[in-house]
This record gives C-alpha cells, sequence and structure tokens, in this order.
C-alpha cells in the first residue's frame, strides 16, 4: 500500500488557529454561569467549526453548521433560555478523585486511537476506498449533477433523506405537543385548570 | 407608532428580501454548488424569525399562522414520499427518478427529481424551524411563585 502525507502548507496554521479558538471558547463556555454569554459563546463556537469545516474542504457541511448551529440554535437558545434563569445556580465542585481518573483514561485512550487515524485526504482511507469511491466514478454517469454531495443525499440515498425529514417533522411534532400549543385530542390548546378550592 | 430599535427594524427590512432570495438560490442551486434543501429551509426561517425578533411575534404571525405551518411541515414530507410513489407508479423503484425523463440522455429525470425532493426537505425545515420558535417564544409567560 502507498504511504500518504498530508501536504504541510499554510492551512495547517490556518487549522492549527482554529482548533485553538475552539478550545479557548469551549473553556469560556465552561467557566461562564451567565446563561446569555453561554448562549452566545455556543454560537461563536458552531461559527468557528463552520470556518474549519471549510479548511477540510466540507463545504456543504460548513454551510450547514453556520445555518443551524451559528443561525437557528442560537435563537432557539435564546428563546428557550428567556423561560429559564439568566444565571446557573452556583455550586461548590466537591473533588472526585474517581471521576477525574475516568475522564483522564478515557482521554488519553482517545488521544492514543488517533495514532491509528488516516491521514487527512488519504485516498486508502476506508471511507474514501470502498462506497466513496464508486460515489465519485460513477456520479457523472448515473445522476449527472455537478455537486457529489446532492447526487448521495437526493438520489443515491434519498430513502436515507426521507427518514432525515421525517426525523425533522418528528421533532416539530414533538415540541409543539410538549409546549402546550395543541393535543392530540382535539387539536386545541388545553389550559391548566385551577388547582385551589 | 412605536420607534423602539429603529435601526434594527430599518436594516431588517432591508435585508428581508435578500434573504429570502438567497434561501431560493441555495434550494435551486443545491445541484451545482453547496446547500440544498435542508440549509435553504433553515435561511427561509431565518429571515422571519428575524422579523419576528423586531416586531414582535404577533406581526410574523399575520404573515404565516400557526396553523399553516403546521401543515406544511406535513406536506413537504408527503411531497418527498410523494415523488417516490410517483416514480413506483411510473414503473421504477420508489425515488428510482429515471423513471420522470426516460428518454432523456442526461437524467434529466434525476434533476427534476432531485429538484422536487429537495422542494419537500426545503418546505418541512422551513416550516419546522419557524413552529419550533414560534413554540419557544409565543408561549405564556409562566405564572410567577407569588400569584399563585
Amino acid at each position: 500500500m502507498m504511504e500518504f502525507h498530508t501536504p504541510i502548507s499554510s492551512i495547517v496554521l490556518v487549522d492549527l488557529s482554529l482548533l485553538t479558538m475552539l478550545l479557548l471558547v469551549a473553556i469560556a463556555m465552561l467557566r461562564s454561569r451567565h446563561l446569555f454569554a453561554v448562549v452566545m459563546l455556543s454560537g461563536i463556537y458552531s461559527l468557528l467549526s463552520a470556518a474549519f469545516f471549510v479548511s477540510l474542504d466540507a463545504v456543504d457541511v460548513a454551510f450547514t453548521e453556520a445555518a443551524v448551529g451559528a443561525g437557528v440554535s442560537t435563537v432557539l437558545m435564546l428563546a428557550g433560555m428567556l423561560r429559564t434563569a439568566r444565571r446557573e445556580k452556583v455550586h461548590s465542585p466537591r473533588r472526585a478523585p474517581v471521576a477525574l481518573a475516568v475522564v483522564v483514561l478515557a482521554g488519553a485512550a482517545l488521544f492514543y486511537a488517533t495514532i491509528d487515524m488516516p491521514a487527512f485526504g488519504d485516498p486508502f482511507a476506508p471511507a474514501n476506498d470502498a462506497v466513496g469511491q464508486q460515489y465519485v466514478e460513477q456520479t457523472p454517469n448515473d445522476i449527472a449533477v455537478p455537486n457529489i454531495v446532492t447526487a448521495v443525499l437526493a438520489s443515491y440515498r434519498g430513502f436515507d433523506t426521507l427518514g432525515e425529514t421525517l426525523v425533522i417533522l418528528t421533532a416539530g411534532v414533538a415540541v409543539t405537543l410538549l409546549l402546550g400549543a395543541g393535543s392530540v385530542v382535539g387539536g386545541r390548546r388545553v389550559l391548566d385548570k385551577e388547582e385551589d378550592e | 407608532m412605536s420607534v423602539d430599535h429603529l435601526i434594527l427594524r430599518v436594516i431588517i427590512k432591508l435585508l428581508f428580501a435578500p434573504i429570502i432570495l438567497f434561501a431560493l438560490y441555495v434550494q435551486f442551486h443545491g445541484d451545482y454548488g453547496p446547500g440544498g434543501g435542508f440549509q435553504a429551509g433553515v435561511i427561509f426561517a431565518v429571515a422571519f424569525i428575524l422579523h419576528a425578533f423586531c416586531y414582535g411575534l404577533d406581526e410574523t404571525k399575520k404573515v404565516i399562522p400557526e396553523r399553516a405551518l403546521q401543515i406544511a411541515m406535513a406536506i413537504g414530507l408527503l411531497f418527498f414520499a410523494g415523488t417516490g410513489l410517483a416514480t413506483m407508479l411510473l414503473g421504477a423503484n420508489f425515488l428510482g427518478y429515471d423513471a420522470i425523463d426516460p428518454d432523456s440522455t442526461h437524467h434529466a429525470g434525476q434533476h427534476y427529481g432531485i429538484i422536487l425532493v429537495e422542494w419537500g426537505v426545503g418546505l418541512t425545515v422551513a416550516s419546522t424551524m419557524l413552529n419550533i420558535f414560534y413554540q419557544f417564544s409565543g408561549r405564556e409567560p409562566d405564572i410567577d411563585q407569588e400569584d399563585w
């Protein structure tokens, strides 16, 4: 099998700075008790991830992350935050040596596992070798659309996308029912009865 | 007339149409560039969420009523599944778009099929996102402890 190395270029510096900023934003989110700041930082986190996806040449994923993660999620988190307290309750953390040990071990195992991962863009990686290669080769003949991502999403894997759309619909229905805008019985808003007397 | 947040209101009025236009571009350009129904639906919903932020939820509900959204959510999915059923009726597999235009030499049926199902995805995503936003921000405020 051929050796494959990721070419080192200025894009690596961009990646490193993006990942550093992601880490810093994540730490800031952990340390902040102010929920509004946490929501805003999570929006920034999504935007930085979108930028990182662009540098990985995954523009479709980046687009979705920017629109959903940085856009709609932030708005929904804000709307949810307005229904709760503005600040997280202060609690004094207890020392938990077992938990710390578990986290350190799991983290070390994950770092160890990254050694086995294929290099970025490796054409012989399992993800690119089998069916991915086939999609790249066959899309011009089978589907004849320039964007292979769309060809996979809407045509090769159209049934999956139908299921995903159903998931989105289910989420919408569940939120509608949970937040009391209607009921299964009559379709009308149900108001809580007075409980006193 | 209230002039709270005048600058924001003017800016959103200016941006509303371009955002919708961009959503439609993303929707119909998904075959050629990044994008597709999912992203377009979210961008479409964002335009109305911005509108609700600045003009109040009641004004936005005059443009798109809640009931219409809940129907549109289902119609989008049914449109997607209906496209699949239509290709079955034309004698192909479920979602086998080539049956839409079988004589085409450049897979025009695939283009039609992708545009049709992406439209269904876009409709469901846009109405679901907007509906979830309606539910979260339109909920009556909870009763305070003192009011019991």
